[in-house]
């Protein structure tokens, strides 16, 4: 960590001004090798310098300067940051003239990662950052913002706070057996307790799906017979919103055909067996196989066509992920209507589209919300923890509950049950980044009156 | 004069130093005050409680001295927690303060190789930073190749009554700075700290009828000791009584508040209190609110009409404390025997300790008891033990004994005392260990009874008596496990009966147990158990809790692992880059040895850690 980094601050290619960002002991350094202005390592710090960054004599882009030293950056390190006003070809000169000059391209979010391990923000604040960095969408910078507010740190201290009280109580009931002004707390004071706890957590854990619902979208897969119109509806989705369609790798498994924004929910449309190449999946691929597809996403979209009939393998499938989130879509090219509708009595989730004029996007977009109950997800009301380790500790104390339950069932001294408290209380620590043994003697002192 | 071990205080650590370091063949020489002020206590008549009643247990199953003497001087014995589970049982004794000191010095005398003297040692000889000897007061010089350090509240004592400050050791013994001022010098860093006593009145005197009895356990008897069980008779144990302040007593400490010490009536303390063990006038300015205070009486002696009154300790003068004592119930016309007083006294920053109790600075001098900053007889005792032992294998040049967190309870205070420091006098709890499912009373010999024979310290007797127990409980968990209950309608009867169910396939004794409605008297009556009770207790507790049992091992397990990850001795934290600045502080003062040991200190943070074991792996240290 003793090097300089450099990197694109900004997302590349929007907005007028893009900033490049080195930090480091050498950062004002690399800088004024290439800044013609004033000189770089006499300016105080916290100042905005104008000039030129040049390369020998030619001037590359005009730019700003901000010139920040140590201790009091993101980073706790020297930083420099460049304001290019070039758009993307010189911003990208730019960045090469800081590589060439003694910095190394920073990797995905290791300003912050900096931050973090020189003590400038806790391991929450960290998470938040990143999520900031990666947000595609409006709702995901939002609950970025709301995170590095440290809404969830809030939640989940006020849970250990809460839990560090029982834990308290029976201990003080241990360390203390005597004292009869003392309530015992008994198991089944601890009943209640628990349910409540276990709510709690269920309801970060539901929020905290969601949240990563809003922040890496919707794995959406188009399903079908051959040729009704898939791939025409998976063109006409994409095609609503070009900004963004590209053919990115998918975070985990499969391609990414594209990703849209539904009113800030992203959605990616997931080519799981390659719909765009191959127009019959299910023939190609067979009913077992396209279902254990389906087991992966989040969303189904089943596309029926208006003018068939509903095949006994249609509704095979479709009995098979009613349990699912699914969409049928009835694709109405046709005017003829041939379909018989009456087999789909059982179903949910039916909406009409058209291809050729563009119809249906709408209700699609109200089904999807309805799905996932969008409209209720309130990013300010809500404690969400997008980070992976955090979520699984979160479950993994979810599963303490119901050892403790059990315990309960079995007549466990609480003694003993508390062992699994103060590992849900460890757990809550780790995600926000605090485990002392000491908070709890601090707790048991000021809890209660003791002495001898 | 020379000897090989030294110890400088004749208390509960300093006996058990003294006793260890004799035991293991050295000279050694006790140095205290007073002779019959040896294994005094000062404070409250009882050893053993919560937590310490374990470690008094630990400190039998290592060879101690403690657990026998308590067992010997006993007046009542109480299996605390007795209806929680089997890791927070703990047992206490209320001990006779007559005969708790003449059984110490009785068994002190039978040890060969101990010599007691009575003299005050004033300074300590160092050469090269290694201890070479003590200078006493009445001027003698004496050699040694280790000192021990247990001064208890001796050291630069000043007794706090009102607005008086006397320089004095508890019962009016005398004090003295001089060693005091000769570990300054050495360049140790001390600490004032403050505990308190409370009022002791007349038996005679109080009316038992207006309080509530709280006599010891009744079911069966115990004893501390895993050797010689002492025999005694459950009817004649001596009751402690309960009673509470109330509103008189409250509106008496308010009013007079200003004439404690502790509030205004001496300017200049410096010392810090337990929070564990606040005064009476602590208890009603910071719960304000609560309407009263539980106390109890306990008996000191058989021998004398002492009654010490647990919960009311005090710095009042004495008037205020006469006032107060008489607002409680039954003690309306009782009389004060001895007055309550608060005691300031020089301790060591326990920081400043290896793990062994050797001082960093000063080589083969180690401390032991109040002197490191805890409080309470039994820390002491634990302390000065393993400190004996210590010096004994560092004159010996050999590897240090030191007790993990999941070993026992005296390695979680020791750990805690040189890694976390202390800010008030530090009592163990049960909260304090993480791992005490594992630190149990009923299996302290199991964890520690091998240690104790390496270093010599039980007897061959007592070992083999260990190593059958062992065998026996291992032979016995077999056995349950091998034999299986058949389903059949004989079966199904018996266990309808005791309100379990059915079994469908054959179940083994072992998981039968486990079920909460089944005992071991249930399965006594379908198989042969012929076995002491404390083996049966071991295989019904591995049984019954057996599954919480693994994971604490599993627990234990990963705690060690780290453990392991040892830190060079010479590693510069100054060159290990991106540490916060509090953190480095923090790493080079205490200077863990493990990285075990850099994670529990306070101040350090995971992603310090993390940074440290970056560099331990990238082998910079080793350029």
């Amino acid at each position: 960590m003793d090097d300089t980094i450099v990197g694109i601050s900004t997302t590349q290619g929007v907005g007028a001004i893009s900033i490049i960002r080195l930090s480091g002991k050498d950062a004002i350094n690399v800088a004024s090798k290439i800044f013609l202005g004033k000189k770089l390592n006499e300016v105080d710090t916290h100042t905005i310098n104008y000039g030129y960054i040049v390369n020998e004599k030619e001037k590359i882009d005009e730019v700003l300067v901000s010139v920040m030293k140590k201790p009091n950056t993101y980073t706790k390190e020297d930083i420099v940051e460049i304001n290019c006003h070039g758009g993307i070809s010189s911003t990208n000169k730019v960045l090469e003239m800081c590589l060439l000059n003694g910095a190394r391209l920073a990797e995905p979010g290791e300003f912050t990662k900096r931050a973090f391990l020189n003590g400038r923000i806790d391991l929450t604040q960290a998470e938040g950052v990143m999520n900031l960095i990666n947000s595609k969408t409006e709702q995901a910078r939002k609950m970025s913002i709301n995170q590095l507010n440290g809404k969830s740190a809030f939640k989940i201290k006020e849970l250990r706070q809460f839990l560090i009280e029982i834990i308290a109580q029976i201990e003080v009931n241990i360390d203390y057996p005597e004292y009869e002004d003392i309530e015992q707390l008994e198991n089944e004071h601890l009943k209640p307790k628990l349910y409540k706890v276990k709510e709690e957590l269920k309801k970060i854990i539901t929020d905290s799906e969601h949240g990563r619902i809003i922040k890496e979208g919707i794995d959406t897969v188009i399903i079908g017979r051959p040729n009704v119109g898939k791939s025409s509806i998976l063109n006409m989705l994409l095609e609503q919103d070009k900004a963004i369609v590209t053919e990115i790798a998918g975070t985990t498994r499969d391609i990414v055909e594209g990703q849209i924004n539904l009113e800030g929910i992203l959605i990616n449309l997931i080519d799981t067996a390659g719909i765009r190449k191959t127009e019959d999946v299910v023939e190609k691929i067979g009913v077992e196989k396209s279902l254990e597809l389906l087991e992966k996403n989040d969303l189904i979209l089943y596309i029926l066509n208006n003018n068939e009939n509903i095949s006994e393998e249609d509704l095979e499938i479709l009995n098979k992920i009613k349990n699912k989130n699914y969409i049928i879509i009835i694709n109405k090219n046709d005017l003829h209507s041939k379909i018989d509708i009456n087999k789909l009595n059982h179903f949910k989730n039916i909406i009409y589209m058209n291809t050729i004029d563009k119809q249906g996007l709408k209700e699609l977009k109200e089904k999807i919300k309805e799905l996932y109950k969008l409209d209720i997800i309130n990013t300010n009301e809500m404690t969400y923890i997008t980070n992976t380790k955090s979520l699984s500790l979160l479950k993994k104390s979810l599963k303490e509950i119901e050892n403790i339950e059990t315990g309960l069932e079995n007549d466990i001294p609480i003694d003993l049950l508390e062992i699994d408290l103060k590992q849900i209380w460890n757990n809550l620590g780790e995600i926000t980044g605090e485990t002392f043994q000491d908070e709890l003697i601090n707790q048991l002192f000021s809890q209660f009156c003791l002495g001898k | 004069m020379s000897y090989e071990v030294i110890i400088v205080g004749g208390g509960h650590a300093g006996c058990e130093a003294a006793a260890a370091a004799a035991k293991m063949n050295k000279k050694t020489l006790l140095v205290t005050s007073n002779v019959n002020n040896i294994a005094d206590m000062p404070c409250n008549p009882s050893i053993g409680g919560s937590a310490k009643g374990i470690v008094v247990r630990e400190i039998d199953a290592l060879g101690g001295l403690m657990g026998k003497v308590a067992d010997e001087s006993q007046i009542q014995m109480k299996m605390l927690n007795d209806k929680k589970g089997p890791a927070v049982k703990a047992l206490r004794a209320q001990v006779d303060k007559k005969i708790y000191p003449i059984e110490m010095l009785k068994t002190l005398k039978e040890i060969p190789n101990l010599t007691i003297l009575e003299d005050f040692v004033i300074n300590l000889i160092v050469e090269k930073n290694k201890v070479m000897g003590v200078e006493t007061l009445s001027g003698k010089t004496i050699k040694s190749n280790a000192v021990i350090l247990t001064t208890g509240t001796y050291m630069d004592s000043d007794i706090l009554v009102g607005s008086k400050r006397t320089k004095s050791g508890p019962h009016g013994e005398k004090t003295i700075p001089d060693l005091s001022n000769s570990l300054k010098k050495l360049g140790f860093d001390l600490i004032r700290l403050k505990t308190g006593t409370p009022p002791r009145v007349s038996k005679s005197t109080i009316d038992f009828t207006k309080t509530k009895e709280e006599p010891g356990s009744l079911d069966k008897k115990y004893n501390f000791s895993f050797g010689k069980e002492k025999d005694y008779n459950i009817s004649d144990q001596m009751s402690c009584h309960l009673i509470y302040t109330n509103k008189e007593t409250h509106n008496i400490i308010n009013e007079n508040i200003s004439k404690s010490s502790m509030y205004g009536g001496i300017a200049d303390i410096e010392g810090v209190g337990p929070r564990y063990c606040p005064s009476i006038e602590d208890k009603i300015t910071r719960f304000a609110d609560k309407e009263k205070h539980q106390l109890f009486l306990e008996p000191e002696s058989r021998y004398y009409d002492e009654i010490y009154i647990q919960g009311l300790s005090t710095s009042f003068p004495h008037d205020i404390q006469e006032k107060i004592v008489q607002t409680l119930p039954g003690l309306e016309s009782a009389k004060i025997l001895k007055y309550a007083y608060a005691i300031e006294y020089d301790a060591l920053k326990p920081t400043q300790l290896k793990q062994n109790l050797e001082t960093k600075n000063i080589k083969n001098l180690f401390t032991a008891g109040q002197i490191n900053g805890t409080s309470g007889y039994e820390e002491a005792a634990c302390q000065g033990l393993m400190a004996g032992i210590n010096a004994v294998l560092t004159i010996e040049k050999k590897s240090p004994f030191v007790l993990k967190r999941n070993e026992a309870y005296t390695g979680v205070l020791i750990d805690d005392l040189i890694t976390k420091g202390v800010q008030d006098p530090y009592r163990l709890l049960t909260s304090r260990a993480e791992f005490r499912l594992i630190l149990r009373h009923d299996n302290a010999d199991i964890r520690l009874r091998k240690y104790a024979n390496k270093y010599g310290l039980i007897n061959e007797k007592e070992y083999k008596a260990f190593l059958k127990k062992e065998a026996e409980i291992k032979e016995l968990e077999k056995k349950l496990k091998e034999n299986k209950l058949k389903p059949c309608k004989e079966a199904d009867e018996i266990l309808l009966k005791v309100g379990s169910s059915k079994i469908k396939d054959g179940i083994n004794y072992f998981d039968l147990l486990k079920r909460p409605e089944i005992n071991i008297e249930f399965i006594k009556k379908l198989i042969n158990i012929d076995y002491k009770e404390e083996v049966i207790e071991q295989v019904v507790i591995n049984s019954k809790y057996e599954g919480y049992i693994k994971k604490a091992y599993r627990e234990a397990e990963k705690m060690v692992r780290l453990e392991n990850k040892k830190i060079p001795q010479n590693i510069d934290y100054g060159k290990v880059k991106n540490i916060a600045s509090e953190a480095r502080q923090k790493l080079e003062e205490i200077r863990p040895t493990s990285i075990g040991q850099a994670i529990r200190i306070s101040g350090v943070n995971p992603s310090d850690v993390s940074i440290l074991m970056v560099y331990l792996k990238k082998g910079d240290f080793y350029d």
